[in-house]
């Protein structure tokens, strides 16, 4: 009894968990994708319906999906990687896991700046990290740039997440890039002293504990505001509405954005469908879809924005090429930690 | 006659033996894999950024690691056996149904239940405003510990790793003779003398091994630490091996924290091998239960009532309201395709680890030897080592594998294999057994050790080969115990997170990936109703393991 039911699950499995390596050939591209399902998925489908090319989909956390990708070198099923950071794309790059490729399409829909100059990998969508405040505590006009955070007469008023956070890591490093490690040092030193409390949560959290009161600012990436403002919570639309954005450092090189991106691997065997999924997704409808469904700026210029994303203002992004955001990652961290940000 | 039955089987049975061992130790070798991997970067010259570590943030990690393994064990302790002592000897109100109730917040994933009362308790949830509204205070007016602290982590942690400690200590309580506790009664002991003088010196093995899986899975816990923002090894590794890039000091730290767990595991080790009792006597009769009144009734009932209230009811009721919100929206085919995984992969997980254990289990016991006890000791490290780290030590040997198999096939036949074990669902089946073999094991060797060697050696002279021994003697009495095994693989196998998001084949999801992906996306009302799912799927395997553990004292299940 035991040993057929044991050979019954070695049959499944080797049924169920060879077709899709075997089945190769096929019509269809294969997609590792750190953007959560629901945020990739709808896309996926209609590119499906409108090329008949099937799109086969594990998501993950980008780093696990990067050494995955890494260790299964040659073989390796996936053609497309998506990441939610330019600093993950930069390492799959230096770890030879992309190859460039050359489209005009996708040159034309991506500024240079969201895109590896050699073609290595191509932003897809716009993440802005501002400030918010609560209303009824500050006034807009009492900080206009980063580095005011480090200022103290925000003592203890400001709530940020903890700096094993992808998004603090990159602004940390487009710190460094635009004003050095000394500077970055000393200013993550002074928003740390300003701390309301020690950083715990997500980005929410940070909005709501200063919409309860537990802090003034936070610093946040305007999605999340978004699914707090347009959600179904009740609790979280009525902390949202207490706070508002700040655009910091609109007189010099702009508030800091990261994207969420692309890159066809090394090894694709269907590199003639991952190219075309990308121009897909670079496509004007495909870029709303983002504004509308997550909230995030397409990367695309002339696209329209959603109602939301119009409300809270056209603002100026940092220029900064993306990929300094990968070469500063572990720099930007050791800092951190020096700075006992925890 | 020991080593008359030992001549005999030489002679009868060729080389056996040797083959036995060299299976199991070549088995345990396989399973520590991953674990070697890890120990294998320690060659890897680790730079200036294992300075970095030692100069910043390693003493934080140290700190709070250790912190936090001391307040788990004060807290499963504390929960898990006054629940199983009052339970075993005293009958007050509800006591049937606390005995399998108290394991349910077994099925409450560590971190689900973190998000949870972080949603109940924050500013706007429920609790505080009720507050307020009662009060009349507004925000500044008052000060609540958060919950989002190490204190609180100890609280989550405690809360749904204290049933392993109840299970074992009431699987003892109810296992011991019971001449042993009725004459130290007749004596003249009241029920604490005897809980203190006799039941709880017998039951410290088991006792000890409910601790070392809760602190083994303390110490591999990732998804509460990281949403509270407390710094821990397993944080640490993660910061260390992606946000500095540096796998080799990542490893070192890696290595550091498994120190610290076969240090646990040793002592465990310890306190059993001092304490090796076999039950001798067949006489099993039912304890008189003592009942309970007054004052003294109730206070037991709250006792049992509270881990029961915190660990399970209100994280669920909270998660009930929360997923009849959003029900009909995520009710359809495809979240049903996502119970069927969970409970595929869940089975044959268990399956297939249960099978190992009893493999490495039964070899240990039949050649002894300090290699047998180290390998298979290193191979149920698993359990204490964070499922990524996990997914990672499996991934790169057997891609290796696989590349090279496939890189030869080219060369000589022209063929590509591709990735024949990495690609599939056995390589997720592996890492769940290296995972949990652990816990497995523990069931199948405290099985084990109910059987007197007078058992093996009885039916070997008979001329019986070990195999059959197994099957004909061991398995039949370690029923219960095997039973047991197999569900607590299968809750940990529908809960675990980090292993099956990594190497889970293309287009297969599992409730715990679906509520991870919108919990991380700090969306927790969207991600209830796979996470009430996955704890309704772990209620049926718990509730059939607490019969299990009844059964296990070598008593019929109460029929009165």
């Amino acid at each position: 009894m035991k040993s057929t039911l044991y050979s019954l699950a070695a049959v499944w499995v080797l049924a169920a968990g060879t077709l899709p390596a075997t089945a190769a050939a096929a019509d269809e591209v294969n997609l590792y994708s750190a953007r959560k399902e629901e945020l990739i998925k709808p896309l996926l489908d209609r590119f499906t319906e409108e090329t008949g090319i099937r799109v086969n989909l594990v998501t993950g956390k980008a780093d696990a999906l990067l050494k995955r990708l890494q260790s299964e070198g040659r073989n390796t099923p996936a053609d497309l990687l998506i990441t939610t950071d330019a600093g993950r794309l930069h390492r799959a790059r230096q770890a030879g896991l992309t190859q460039p490729v050359e489209s005009a399409e996708l040159q034309a829909a991506v500024p240079a700046t969201y895109r590896e100059p050699s073609g290595h990998w191509y932003g897809l969508s716009l993440r802005a990290r501002p400030i918010f405040y609560a209303r009824e505590r500050v006034n807009a006009d009492e900080l206009t740039r980063y580095e005011d955070l480090a200022d103290p007469k925000w003592k203890g008023r400001i709530c940020i997440r903890s700096s094993g956070n992808i998004y603090n890591q990159s602004l940390v490093a487009s710190m460094i890039a635009h004003g050095g490690e000394a500077q970055s040092e000393a200013w993550a030193r002074g928003l740390v002293a300003n701390l309301a409390r020690t950083p715990k949560g997500g980005d929410r959290d940070q909005i709501k504990a200063a919409a309860a009161g537990e802090c003034d600012l936070a610093v946040a990436n305007t999605y999340y505001f978004g699914g707090m403002l347009a959600g179904k919570d009740p609790a979280q639309r009525e902390a949202a509405s207490k706070m508002a954005i700040i655009w910091p450092n609109q007189g010099d090189r702009g508030t800091h954005v990261n994207v969420s991106g692309a890159a066809v691997t090394a090894h694709a065997r269907n590199r003639e469908n991952a190219i075309r999924l990308l121009e897909f997704l670079v496509r004007p409808e495909s870029q709303s879809w983002y504004a509308e469904v997550n909230y995030e700026y397409p990367v695309r210029a002339g696209v329209a924005w959603s109602a939301l994303l119009d409300q809270w203002g056209t603002f100026k992004a940092d220029s900064l090429n993306l990929g300094q955001l990968g070469i500063n990652n572990a720099k930007a961290v050791m800092l951190m930690d020096r700075a006992g940000w925890k | 006659m020991e080593i008359a039955s030992h001549a005999k089987e030489k002679s009868r049975t060729g080389h056996r033996p040797s083959l036995w061992r060299a299976g199991v130790l070549l088995s345990a070798l396989l399973l520590a894999l991953p674990i070697l991997v890890v120990f294998g970067y320690l060659f890897v010259p680790a730079g200036d950024v294992w300075q970095h570590l030692v100069d910043t943030v390693l003493a934080d990690y140290l700190d709070n690691s250790l912190r936090l393994v001391v307040g788990v064990a004060l807290g499963v302790l504390l929960l898990g056996i006054p629940t199983a002592w009052v339970t075993t000897v005293y009958e007050f109100p509800g006591r049937r149904l606390f005995e399998w109730a108290l394991l349910l917040p077994l099925a409450i994933p560590a971190y689900i239940i973190a998000y949870t009362y972080t949603g109940l308790l924050e500013f706007a949830g429920p609790v505080q405003t009720l507050l307020r509204e009662l009060t009349g205070w507004s925000a500044r007016d008052y000060l609540l510990p958060d919950v989002r602290s190490l204190g609180g982590a100890v609280v989550m942690l405690s809360l749904v790793l204290y049933p392993y400690v109840y299970m074992m200590a009431r699987a003892s309580f109810l296992g011991q003779s019971l001449s042993t506790l009725e004459a130290g009664r007749v004596l003249g002991a009241g029920p604490w003398r005897v809980f203190f003088h006799i039941t709880l010196p017998l039951a410290r093995p088991a006792v000890v091994t409910g601790l070392s899986l809760a602190l083994m899975e303390t110490l591999a816990d990732y998804g509460t630490v990281q949403y509270f923002g407390i710094a821990t090894f397993t944080t640490g590794i993660f910061r260390t091996w992606f946000g500095l890039d540096d796998s080799a000091a990542a490893a070192q730290l890696a290595a550091l924290l498994m120190s610290l767990v076969f240090l646990l595991i040793l002592l465990e080790h310890y306190s059993r091998r001092r304490l090796r009792f076999f039950q001798t006597g067949g006489r099993y009769r039912h304890l008189q239960r003592l009942p309970l009144v007054g004052i003294r009734k109730w206070s037991v009932f709250t006792l049992c009532l509270l881990p029961l209230l915190f660990g399970f009811l209100i994280p669920s009721g909270q998660l009930l309201i929360w997923a009849l919100s959003i029900a009909e929206e995520t009710l359809d085919l495809r979240f049903l395709a996502l119970v069927g995984n969970s409970l595929l992969l869940a089975a044959l997980a268990s399956l297939l680890t249960l099978a190992l254990a009893i493999f490495l289990g039964y070899g240990r016991r039949l050649y002894p030897s300090r290699a047998m006890t180290f390998a298979v000791r290193l191979s149920a490290m698993g359990y204490a080592i964070p499922g990524t780290v996990i997914a990672v030590g499996v991934m790169i040997p057997f891609a290796w594998i696989d590349n090279r198999l496939d890189a030869w096939l080219r060369e000589t036949l022209d063929l590509s294999s591709g990735l024949l074990l990495s690609g599939t669902l056995f390589i997720l089946l592996f890492a769940y057994a290296v995972r949990f073999l652990a816990v497995a094991l523990q069931s199948v060797e405290s099985g084990l050790a109910r059987v007197t060697p007078n058992m093996d050696d009885a039916a070997r002279s008979l001329g019986e080969p070990p195999l059959g021994v197994l099957r004909k003697v061991h398995l039949p009495i370690m029923r219960g115990a095997l039973f047991s095994a197999l569900l607590l693989v299968f809750v940990d196998v529908l809960k675990e997170l980090p292993a099956t998001l990594i190497l889970r084949p293309f287009n297969f999801n599992t409730l715990a990936v679906r509520a991870y992906e919108l919990a991380s996306d700090e969306r927790l009302a969207d991600s209830s109703v796979a996470a009430l799912t996955i704890v309704a799927v772990g209620v049926v395997p718990v509730i059939l393991l607490s019969r299990a553990v009844s059964r296990s004292g070598g008593r019929d299940a109460e029929s009165a």
